[in-house]
């Protein structure tokens, strides 16, 4: 990109302007011994064409919507539709949650995302002994097809588009989607979503894990088809590294261990018999934006070009829109505090910036009680706000990636791409993704704990927990409160609807389920026929838990 | 003679999976020289308890993010109580509000530690209040 005359005039010049800077450092210190990121990346005082000298823009950087795709997956980004504005919201029960979905929707919200209580995330009806005291608190319970038909009720599934965060029992819950859809009145192929159905980041660090891998798989790469033929539209599976990055891994580690779950998916469905590019364009992504402003922004223009690399390379995809990486983002969680929880407005306004200069496809900004409860009306209104100053007010989505070209930002995007392969090549050399679990868990571990002993010991500040804390604080009044009556009322609701089926049909629906897990058919269509007859969640996943028996966690600690 | 090592069990009851805060307090505990056994995810109260028996603790120290820790954190302790055990401190963190507090010390949980609690708080608060 440089001429070599030009470049080693410069290196000459920086002799000369280095000498100034060490008296000036001399003479006045810096604030810190060496700067870094939290990849542990060296920041130097200030970057140059010498630091990208290698660089080649058609290979590195490309023009938008055109591989490598570094600059974005699209020609015109944000000049033609902004991104999805997308709150997580889901409490309580379907009705509940239905409200706040519609609240959203009337506030300018573009798309929905479900969050599902634990029971529901695990395979449990909520009249299972474990279910005691999580019912509708992380999310909403869904038993049956009929609380998804309230949880969606006068929302119209053909016209919006939903993001379900779920991902062992996701095929159940799809097929729950897919019903309440069409009895709405609209075709299977009209609607449009994601399902997170993402199980590998579940059993690294997430937690809701329910069979073995092996049967995990073959789970997703059955959805894999199914979609393909029958919902074209489909996000099949949202690879996750927003869950290891609030593990506590760095931001190279995140991209990293994505995509190396991702290169197992792709794997699996390959050996499935199936044509990468009949799934690839489906396969979506889902990342953190931290509070390391620049460096996140290069991660997501470092995670898109090893990706379309891995496709387009590794596995040979041919069609273009195999190798785009599509993503959701959301702003981090562990990055919000306790204290003087109104700061957490500027924290997650700030992420949300660079998941939009990143090119995020959609986005969801968290709500400053978050470190305390689960959001109120008013503060998840503000974080919807904050999305719409970006959006229509700063001016940042007239242009693309307007970063692209920075001497640092291209730098960073560089050595966070060196540091992903770093990791992909030692997880390949442990075997993949699935193997490798423990060796992930231990890095995020060690992350975890450097993290937070720099907080404790201040070389990190953290505002209000560790510097600037204030003595009186007055903490937000209108926390929601999940009460423990919605367990009840949920259990009283599931016991109404099983004595209201047909329960003949339903235990024949029950085996058809056990046969088609035993045999290698796909399990779709059956989940679907069982759910219609409102057939249980907790039904069907305790068949699919006796056939493959359950995974058992590792403990690396 | 060496004094008496604090063994600390840390446990995760209930279905929430995230144990970043439970394995970093862990990791605290064991470089601050106490015997710390991490009991992994989705464990019962009765679980636990059988747990801190058999593991002969001074302390169980429990983290719950998803909500259910005013179900939960009380069942350890009254099950710790039947087992005659009530010589074991029980400590507890998460995401906890404040107005759930009182009833989890009415409760028989000793202390609950907050989001941006420092590690070494967390160690000199089990110091000093490990009951032998």
């Amino acid at each position: 990109m440089f001429k070599q005359d030009q470049l080693d005039k410069l290196t000459a010049k920086k002799e000369g302007w280095s000498a100034k800077l060490d008296a000036t450092v001399k003479k006045r210190p810096e604030r810190e011994p060496q700067f870094s990121t939290d990849s542990g990346i060296v920041v130097n005082t200030v970057y140059t064409p010498l630091d990208i000298a290698d660089m080649d823009y058609e290979r590195d950087l490309g023009l938008p919507g055109e591989y490598p795709y570094t600059r974005g997956v699209q020609p015109n980004m944000y000049r033609g539709r902004l991104w999805t504005m997308r709150q997580y919201a889901g409490f309580g029960s379907a009705e509940e949650t239905n409200q706040r979905f519609r609240y959203l929707l009337e506030q300018g919200q573009t798309g929905l995302s479900c969050a599902f209580d634990l029971p529901t995330q695990i395979g449990y009806d909520s009249d299972h002994p474990l279910a005691k005291g999580e019912i509708g608190k992380v999310g909403v319970a869904i038993d049956t097809l009929a609380d998804m038909e309230t949880l969606f009720d006068q929302i119209p599934l053909g016209k919006v588009s939903t993001s379900m965060t779920i991902n062992a029992p996701a095929g159940v819950l799809l097929a729950m989607y897919i019903a309440c859809a069409e009895k709405q009145g609209f075709k299977k192929s009209e609607i449009n979503g994601t399902i997170q159905n993402d199980v590998i980041k579940e059993y690294i660090c997430r937690g809701t894990y329910i069979l073995p891998p092996e049967p995990s798989m073959r789970l997703i790469s059955n959805i894999f088809e199914y979609c393909s033929k029958e919902i074209p539209q489909w996000n099949t599976i949202s690879i996750s590294g927003y869950h290891i990055r609030e593990a506590g891994s760095t931001a190279a580690q995140e991209i990293a261990f994505t995509l190396a779950d991702g290169i197992a998916y792709v794997d699996a469905a390959v050996k499935a018999g199936l044509d990468v590019d009949s799934f690839g364009p489906r396969l979506s992504f889902f990342f953190n934006a931290h509070l390391n402003f620049l460096e996140e922004i290069a991660k997501f223009r470092a995670a898109r070009r090893v990706w379309a690399k891995i496709m387009r390379e590794r596995f040979g995809a041919k069609d273009p829109r195999s190798w785009t990486l599509r993503f959701h983002t959301q702003t981090a969680g562990c990055s919000l505090t306790a204290q003087q929880p109104m700061v957490n407005i500027m924290r997650t306004a700030f992420e949300a910036l660079a998941a939009v200069l990143g090119g995020t496809q959609s986005l969801h900004t968290n709500s400053y009680d978050e470190a305390l409860a689960l959001p109120c009306d008013e503060s998840v209104l503000i974080a919807l706000r904050t999305q719409q100053v970006i959006g229509y007010e700063i001016g940042v989505c007239d242009v693309v990636d307007p970063l692209g070209g920075s001497y640092y930002i291209e730098s960073l995007t560089n050595q966070l791409e060196d540091k992903t392969w770093e990791y992909i090549n030692k997880i390949d050399s442990l075997g993949g993704a699935v193997k490798a679990i423990d060796y992930m868990q231990k890095e995020i571990h060690n992350s975890a704990y450097q993290y937070q002993l720099a907080i404790d010991n201040k070389r990190k500040t953290v505002i209000g927990v560790n510097r600037f804390q204030m003595k009186e604080e007055e903490l937000p009044k209108n926390l929601l409160k999940v009460d423990l009556s919605v367990g009840e009322r949920q259990v009283a609701k599931l016991n109404k609807v099983k004595a209201g089926r047909d329960n003949a049909k339903v235990q024949s629906l029950l085996k058809a389920v056990r046969e088609a897990a035993q045999s290698d058919a796909n399990m779709i269509p059956v989940f679907i026929d069982a759910v219609k007859e409102y057939v249980s969640l907790g039904e069907i996943c305790g068949v699919l838990r006796e056939v493959f028996g359950e995974y058992k966690q590792q403990i690396v600690f | 003679m060496s004094e008496k090592r604090i063994r600390v069990l840390v446990a995760k009851p209930g279905l929430d999976g995230h144990d970043r805060g439970a394995k970093v307090i862990a990791q605290a505990l064991r470089d601050a020289g106490m015997e710390v056994i991490y009991t992994g995810l989705r464990q019962t109260p009765e679980q636990i308890v059988s747990a801190a028996l058999q593991e002969d603790v001074d302390v169980v120290g429990m983290s719950i993010l998803s909500g259910a820790h005013g179900t939960l954190f009380p069942e350890v302790v009254n099950l710790l109580r039947e087992k005659g055990a009530d010589d074991i401190l029980v400590v507890g963190g998460g995401i906890i509000p404040e107005d759930d507090i009182p009833a989890l010390k009415q409760a028989g949980i000793a202390e609950v530690f907050g989001p941006g609690t420092p590690l070494e708080y967390v160690v000199k608060y089990i110091k000093e209040n490990v009951k032998n």
